[in-house]
């Protein structure tokens, strides 16, 4: 399947005085889930609606393998999107929704039975969406993107709502998607959220890039951390210090730092080590996400501020 | 187009408010039709002081009847064609039509067409309502339904085409006006309390009313070519265009509301 990857360049959208989006560039590959993170108010969802020609850049371009998605003819076949869990015309039903998109996707009914029952819903169809609930919805506007059978998927906050089952059942259906080399783009505020579901990762921040890489690379800015105990600490210092890893002591404990619980727990075994515990206390993606994320200490604030950073 | 206007006919009637609204004009209608036409009806046989009928007989009386339509019944398609506009920014469901139609006049378009297929759905009910509770009583108490005169087809067959210039006018504001309670406020607002009162005014000031003949409900009257208010308020049509004008006007208001939409409120980012 040709699969198109999303370029992203110089987007920047400003409202007023207040700049949303700020010089913002990324590449999201084909093949891949990416993960679109950055906390509530940071400008995902503004990128996004620019992405889908919602709203209009106040400079920059988004465009799918070269084409911008106004410029898609029946752009719902080669990008599918879902954006807001709550845009449904309350008194339709689900298959109601969908038929009434279905003719400018260029699908008929059968397809629109064919994503209810693949996302589910195919009990829920004839009801309507005012009784569905926030996961239902969720459901539904996934559906909505994948009626034209696309070969990008954009999706805004997918987890949001859904239960813990119903976020398994969405990883596997979107890392299902980029195995057969489609493009995935999914939002997020929590990192956890889509952790095991991404392979890279585009984080922002108050409208601007901070940081775009693997989620490999992510984990590289993880701070490495194990706490052991052994009744000869000298020991474990030694083979830490032989090692290069940095060591300090909280009294009870030895903290290795710059290594992985495999790692430390390997070399003192060979060094025949006599250990009572080995923790493995590397910092949480999730915190160097935040610290990408806070805000910058403003001029006054900087030493205070300084050691976090 | 094709597609476009397709999907714009199943978000119509894939909710319950265009019946709804259809059964309330339908009722009400058929309300007001029943109770003017025994009025003129029995009222036919007295006589003012001097001889002359205060009130339309005859056929002048049926087609006063069947015209009701439009003073009584443009609100209706009105209201529910802005709602096609209307109800896609209240619930949020413009994201989903720009995201499979990105081109904004053709969604624009579908809408300004599905009005029209709206307005002669309710053109064709208002006609079938006005007529089944005035035609009998008119026959059996009154001077006679006139169901085959010309007048009163003229009247029934315009009012189908006024249904659905009204229903256009409708989807057009909504466009521009897209703030649900807003353009029902303004719509009920203009129809019920300014037009009247302006056309009013524009009756007992000449120098007015050269001006009163372009206001909507007046364009419609015109091309009907009778109105149920103007028989009452001493007029006989004089007072209206001609009826090709009648439908320029409509088709006029159309345009500039449409334009506005396209060029004011379509513009804007779907945030």
């Amino acid at each position: 399947m040709a699969s198109r990857g999303i370029v992203v360049d110089g987007l920047t959208k400003r409202f007023g005085s207040v700049t949303a989006v700020d010089d913002l560039g990324f590449e999201v590959a084909a093949g891949r889930v990416t993960g679109f993170l950055g906390p509530n108010g940071s400008g995902k969802t503004t990128t996004l609606r620019m992405l889908l020609g919602l709203v209009e850049p106040t400079a920059g371009t988004a465009t799918f393998d070269g084409t911008r998605y106004v410029d898609l003819p029946r752009p719902a076949q080669h990008v599918g999107s879902a954006l807001e869990a709550s845009s449904f015309h309350p008194g339709r039903t689900g298959l109601g929704h969908l038929r009434t998109l279905a003719p400018q996707v260029g699908v008929d009914d059968a397809r629109c039975h064919e994503v209810l029952e693949l996302v589910g819903l195919s009990e829920a169809a004839g009801r309507r969406v005012l009784g569905y609930s926030m996961g239902m919805r969720q459901r539904l506007g996934l559906a909505t993107a994948l009626l034209g059978d696309p070969d990008v998927i954009v999706l805004d906050e997918p987890a949001n709502g859904l239960d813990p089952q119903g976020i398994v059942w969405l990883r596997a259906l979107l890392r299902g998607f980029a195995e057969r080399g489609r493009t995935v783009l999914v939002s997020s505020h929590v990192l956890a959220e889509v952790q095991s579901t991404v392979d890279d990762v585009v984080i922002i921040a108050g409208g601007r890039l901070v940081h775009a890489s693997s989620l490999a690379g992510l984990e590289d800015l993880a701070e490495r951390l194990v706490v052991v105990r052994s009744p000869t600490p000298e020991r474990v210092e030694a083979e830490a210090a032989r090692h290069g890893w940095s060591v300090s002591t909280d009294g009870a404990s030895t903290l290795v730092r710059g290594a992985t619980g495999p790692q430390v727990g390997s070399a003192l075994f060979s060094a025949g080590v006599e250990l009572h515990q080995l923790t493995d206390r590397s910092v949480e993606l999730e915190e160097v996400f935040l610290r990408l994320t806070s805000p910058e200490p403003a001029p006054g604030q900087g030493a205070a501020m300084g050691e976090v950073a | 187009m094709g597609p476009a206007l397709s999907a714009e006919v199943r978000k119509l009637f894939s909710t319950r408010m265009w019946w709804i609204i259809a059964l309330v004009m339908v009722a009400y209608l058929a309300f007001i039709a029943l109770v003017l036409a025994a009025s003129l009806a029995f009222a036919t046989t007295s006589e003012g002081p001097r001889g002359a009928p205060l009130v339309p007989g005859g056929s002048g009386a049926a087609a006063t009847v069947y015209s009701l339509t439009n003073p009584i019944g443009y609100v209706f398609p009105l209201l529910m064609g802005s709602m096609l506009f209307t109800a896609e920014f209240r619930h949020k469901t413009i994201t989903g039509s720009l995201l499979v139609e990105p081109r904004r006049s053709v969604l624009l378009g579908a809408k300004l067409v599905a009005g029209l297929v709206l307005g002669l759905v309710y053109g064709v009910l208002a006609v079938a309502t006005v007529v089944l509770a005035a035609a009998p009583v008119l026959g059996i108490w009154g001077d006679g339904a006139y169901l085959t005169s010309s007048q009163t087809l003229s009247v029934l067959g315009w009012t189908v085409v006024v249904f659905a210039a009204w229903s256009a006018i409708g989807v057009a504001f909504g466009g521009f006006v897209t703030n649900q309670v807003a353009a029902i406020v303004v719509i009920v607002g203009f129809t019920q309390f300014v037009e009247p009162i302006a056309r009013a005014v524009g009756s007992l000031v000449d120098s007015l009313a050269p001006v009163a003949q372009f206001l909507p409900g007046a364009a419609a009257d015109a091309v009907l070519g009778t109105s149920a208010l103007t028989s009452f308020a001493g007029g006989s049509g004089a007072d209206l265009l001609p009826r090709w004008g009648g439908l320029l006007v409509l088709l006029a208001y159309v345009a500039v509301f449409a334009a506005l939409a396209r060029w004011v409120t379509l513009r804007r980012d779907v945030a």
